[in-house]
């Protein structure tokens, strides 16, 4: 089948639905916005997420994963705007023909005048880690485990031994031990957590769970399923110190080792891919390097709030809705420089002009930092100072530039994000 | 019921045995003591086709390789299993090296390996762009080829079952006895009665050895670990690369797989038997031994999984095939190390000349299909192709796997298939589910639910692999 489209929307998770509102409020007829879902529902990984913790800084009020994303479906439905769920796209090219198969439809060939990059991360897997010993079951991704509790309601283990303290994990420590599972140990490669601070208090230290920083997972036991792993202290180049080995016995395995943008269809398109993010290199109008087609959300890089994921998401809608109508004008595009403790910043590109009175720009550090300043640098010279209490690599942080800032941002070839440390922060 | 033959051990040498017994009338059984063919060794290994030059001239290794990677070709064609014929290249990385690369190819020669022969720099350098700046010269063996191992032993499997062959998992052998000329076979529970046997265990062939009373070869379990590379790798090389032979064996290699990853490994390490762990030590060596036969591999961020096979190393130094002392019709198929997934069809068809020998009756079954029961791939098919399919069966349109575009339709028909998939490992095996990138994190409930569905079993019944593999442990509170 052959069908025609002004917006085709890859994912219908938070981002895909914020993308697709923004396009609808920019003036795109809702029948000329497509969103494709590979799932059998909209919602994306917050149908999974049923504890409270979403919507805090959008809505002000905490609400679980699948109340938040309601909101947005609701809003999809009401506007009825067009969606396809049991579908995935097997291919996109940088002419943005996207090919995607489903159960109703067959093969389609879709042809779109823009496409939004919404699809998402997965979790980093036993593999990528290559931790050595058996190959039993009870080795989950945090993901796989929270589907099985929330959606199938089964219990993927009775003693749980947690590699990663990223936030899934640490969410799921706290499920799993209200569900009567024993969690013996959240073990943390870094010397920091890379959740959030209000998760590792909520989750760990109110079930007194252990938190073992500098402490990996160097061997797992067990024949048929899991029956224990080794842990050991890591040194600072983070290799196991020999005499620090220790057993844990335990059932499960789980992994909360890291989020992987993906990108895989991204590379169909020949889209330039940020090293760092895993993400697309995009402009402040969220246009990857392949014109008209735009990425926000995890598949762009890894948020830990949905809160920003809508964010950045409108704005990709609403970038799209302009490209289709006015298109953009080809003006210089800038470069951001993440510098001195600053690991990366999006956007990496920025063009002189905005459809907003603010430049958004999300960030995320190295380390932890204690009363800090954020520097941006305008061709050397600095334009704005955010003083920043603590920074860690857990918390992305965002920074706008308005009013003079941001024109001396517009008129500069190079914006620098860096970290001041010291006396005169 | 007793049957004519009963194999005993479903790995490559078991099934295609079974397989080739099907093409005449014969009541025939092959049991295993795991869940599903392709237990051991047949399920972790290379997947070489080697061509035959590394066994000593006048073996029945030698004899065997050479035959049966002549018929791997057509052999996979049948049963619809991942095959390329690729070339190999034993690498010689210094002068002083040379006579042993010469040895290689005079033995070769004499095993009767076609095509064989040595190639200089500039000519290796063309074949594999990307090989080591270092290798000198290079044996080229373009017989060779590279095969999904796991898939052509259950393809093998499935193909006699469809014959008319049956088969008992989950039936670990402890005892043969003999009365009135009849086999008893006993796992402690119930008895399997045959007039031939053949023992195809493995690692295990000597503990079988033991049960019908030969004490004359040991099996030494070795170990070998690999590292398995993301998709994106498989370009990194063209050909099987293989370092020069030492006295541990052929050395780690660097190779694309039939599946389209890049695979390395294996070293060669005596450990217990059925030891299949991985050690940080074990895949370093094989790194390390890797990166020397390119010029760039793929770093380790590239590993998708990690995994080891115990080889079944003979006391002897061959392949041991031969009738037992005490039991006259019991065959014995031991010590099948590497080349033996290369040799297994050539291993089955000298084993069905054995037992003739012996007094098996071989009256042709004309009703014998040696094509495997159609096996869809959706990913493999034309746009207009998966339409055709998914017109008919919408499951066809769902994709359950993302990573490897596997669909719901293809995992229904796994399970449905004769010899079926019973567990997740087994439908991984059978059409890729949970084998890509991702490892089966996303796919892996929605197939639990699959197979709890298509075999009315509750999710918590439902195995990774082996019978206490429990993946669930009941319903949350
Ligand atoms: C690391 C490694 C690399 C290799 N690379 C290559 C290669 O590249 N090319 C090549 O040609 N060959 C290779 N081989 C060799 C090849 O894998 C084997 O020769 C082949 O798989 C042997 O098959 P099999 O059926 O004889 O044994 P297996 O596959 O080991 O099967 C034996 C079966 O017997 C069953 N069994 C054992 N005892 C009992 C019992 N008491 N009751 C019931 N069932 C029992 C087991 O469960 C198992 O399923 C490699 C092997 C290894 C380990």
């Amino acid at each position: 089948m052959e069908q025609r489209i002004k917006i085709a929307i890859i994912g219908g998770g938070p981002a895909g639905l914020a993308a697709a509102l923004g396009a609808y409020e920019s003036g795109i007829k809702a029948e000329d916005i497509l969103i494709i879902e590979r799932d059998s529902c909209l919602g994306g990984i917050l149908n999974q997420c049923i504890h409270a913790g979403f919507g805090l800084h959008r809505f002000g009020e905490e609400l679980t994963g699948p109340e938040y994303a309601e909101r947005y479906i609701k809003k999809v439905r009401e506007a009825d705007i067009g969606f396809i769920t049991d579908a995935m796209v097997l291919a996109l090219n940088d002419n943005k023909d996207i090919t995607y198969i489903s159960p109703t439809t067959g093969i389609v060939h879709l042809k779109a005048e823009a496409v939004i990059l919404a699809m998402g991360c997965r979790e980093r897997t036993r593999g990528a880690l290559n931790i050595p010993g058996t190959r039993p079951a009870g080795i989950y991704t945090a993901g796989t485990a929270q589907r099985f509790v929330n959606i199938e309601g089964y219990m993927p283990g009775k003693e749980v031994v947690i590699l990663g303290s990223g936030d899934i994990g640490l969410i799921m420590a706290r499920r799993m031990t209200l569900e009567g599972a024993k969690v013996k140990a959240v073990c943390e490669l870094m010397p920091y957590s890379s959740g959030l601070a209000r998760n590792i208090a909520q989750c760990l230290d109110d079930f007194q769970i252990p938190l073992m920083l500098s402490h990996t997972v160097v061997k797992i036991h067990g024949k048929e399923r899991v029956t224990g792993v080794t842990i050991a202290e890591v040194d600072s180049s983070l290799k196991p110190i020999p005499d620090t080995y220790k057993y844990i016995s335990c059932d499960t395995l789980m992994l909360s080792v890291g989020l992987i943008p993906e990108n895989e269809v991204s590379k169909g398109a020949d889209i330039e891919i940020d090293r760092v993010t895993n993400g697309a290199v995009v402009d402040n109008f969220r246009q990857t390097s392949k014109s008209g087609i735009f990425a926000c959300g995890n598949v762009l890089h890894v948020h830990d709030l949905v809160d920003f994921v809508s964010m950045e998401s409108e704005l990709a809608g609403r970038s799209a809705a302009k490209y289709v109508t006015e298109g953009f004008s080809g003006e210089n595009k800038s470069d951001t420089v993440p510098k001195g403790g600053v690991r990366y910043v999006v956007p990496q590109k920025y063009y002189g002009s905005s459809i907003d009175e603010k430049t958004e720009f999300f960030y995320r550090v190295g380390k932890n930092y204690r009363n800090v300043s954020l520097n941006v640098l305008a061709d050397g010279t600095l334009i704005l100072k955010k003083k920043l209490v603590r920074a860690a690599p857990g918390e992305m942080g965002n920074i706008s530039l308005k009013g003079e800032a941001l024109d001396k941002a517009r008129k500069a070839s190079n914006l620098v994000f860096t970290i001041e440390e010291g006396e005169n922060v | 019921m007793i049957y004519d033959v009963v194999i005993i051990g479903a790995g490559v040498t078991g099934t295609l045995l079974a397989r080739e017994l099907t093409k005449y009338k014969l009541n025939i059984c092959f049991i295993d003591k795991g869940p599903d063919a392709a237990n051991a060794a047949s399920r972790a290994n290379s997947g070489i086709v080697h061509a035959g030059f590394d066994a000593k001239s006048g073996s029945l290794k030698a004899k065997l390789n050479v035959r049966g990677c002549k018929m791997m070709k057509r052999i996979t064609e049948e049963l619809c299993v991942g095959y390329r014929n690729i070339p190999s290249l034993v690498l010689c990385f210094s002068e002083s090296d040379r006579a042993a690369l010469n040895e290689l190819y005079e033995r070769g020669i004499k095993n009767g390996v076609p095509d064989l022969r040595i190639v200089e720099r500039d000519e290796l350098v063309k074949l594999e762009p990307n090989i080591s700046d270092k290798a000198i010269a290079a044996l080229y063996a373009p017989s060779a080829g590279i095969v999904s191992p796991y898939e052509l032993c259950i393809a093998a499997g499935e193909n006699a079952v469809q014959n008319g062959a049956s088969y008992i998992f989950n039936y670990e052998v402890k005892s043969i006895t003999e009365n009135d000329g009849i086999y008893i076979v006993s796992d402690g529970n119930s008895n399997v009665s045959a007039r031939y046997i053949v023992a195809a265990c493995g690692i295990h062939c000597d503990d079988i050895a033991a049960m019908s009373g030969d004490l004359d070869f040991e099996i030494i379990p070795r170990k070998g670990e690999y590292m398995l590379f993301d998709k994106s790798c498989a370009g990194c090389v063209r050909n099987v690369l293989f370092p020069l032979p030492t006295k541990n064996g052929k050395g780690v290699l660097v190779a694309p797989t039939a599946d389209g990853n890049l695979i390395i490994g294996p070293n060669a390490n005596v450990s217990e038997k059925d030891d299949t762990e991985t050690t940080a030590c074990g895949l370093n060596e094989i790194y390390e031994n890797a990166v020397k036969l390119v010029k760039t591999l793929p770093s380790l961020k590239n590993v998708i999984t990690s995994f080891a096979g115990q080889r079944p190393t003979p006391s002897t130094g061959d392949f041991i095939i031969k009738f037992s002392a005490k039991y006259k019709k019991m065959l014995h198929i031991a010590g099948i190390e590497s080349p033996g997934l290369a040799s297994s069809p050539a291993v089955a068809e000298y084993a069905v000349q054995l037992l003739s020998q012996a007094g098996l009756i071989l009256e042709p079954n004309i009703k014998f299909n040696p094509y495997r029961k159609k096996l869809i791939k959706i990913r493999e098919l034309s746009d207009d192709e998966k339409q055709k399919y998914i017109s008919k069966n919408p499951a066809y349109g769902k994709i359950i796997c993302r990573c490897e575009s596997i669909t719901e339709g293809e995992i229904v028909d796994a399970i449905q298939r004769p010899m079926g998939a019973t567990t997740i490992d087994g439908v991984k095996r059978r059409t890729r589910a949970g084998m890509g990138r991702c490892q089966g994190g996303f796919c892996m409930p929605r197939v639990t639910e699959i197979l709890s569905r298509e075999l009315k079993k509750d999710m918590s019944d439902i195995r990774k692999y082996g019978q206490d593999s429990i993946l669930l442990y009941g319903k949350t509170k």
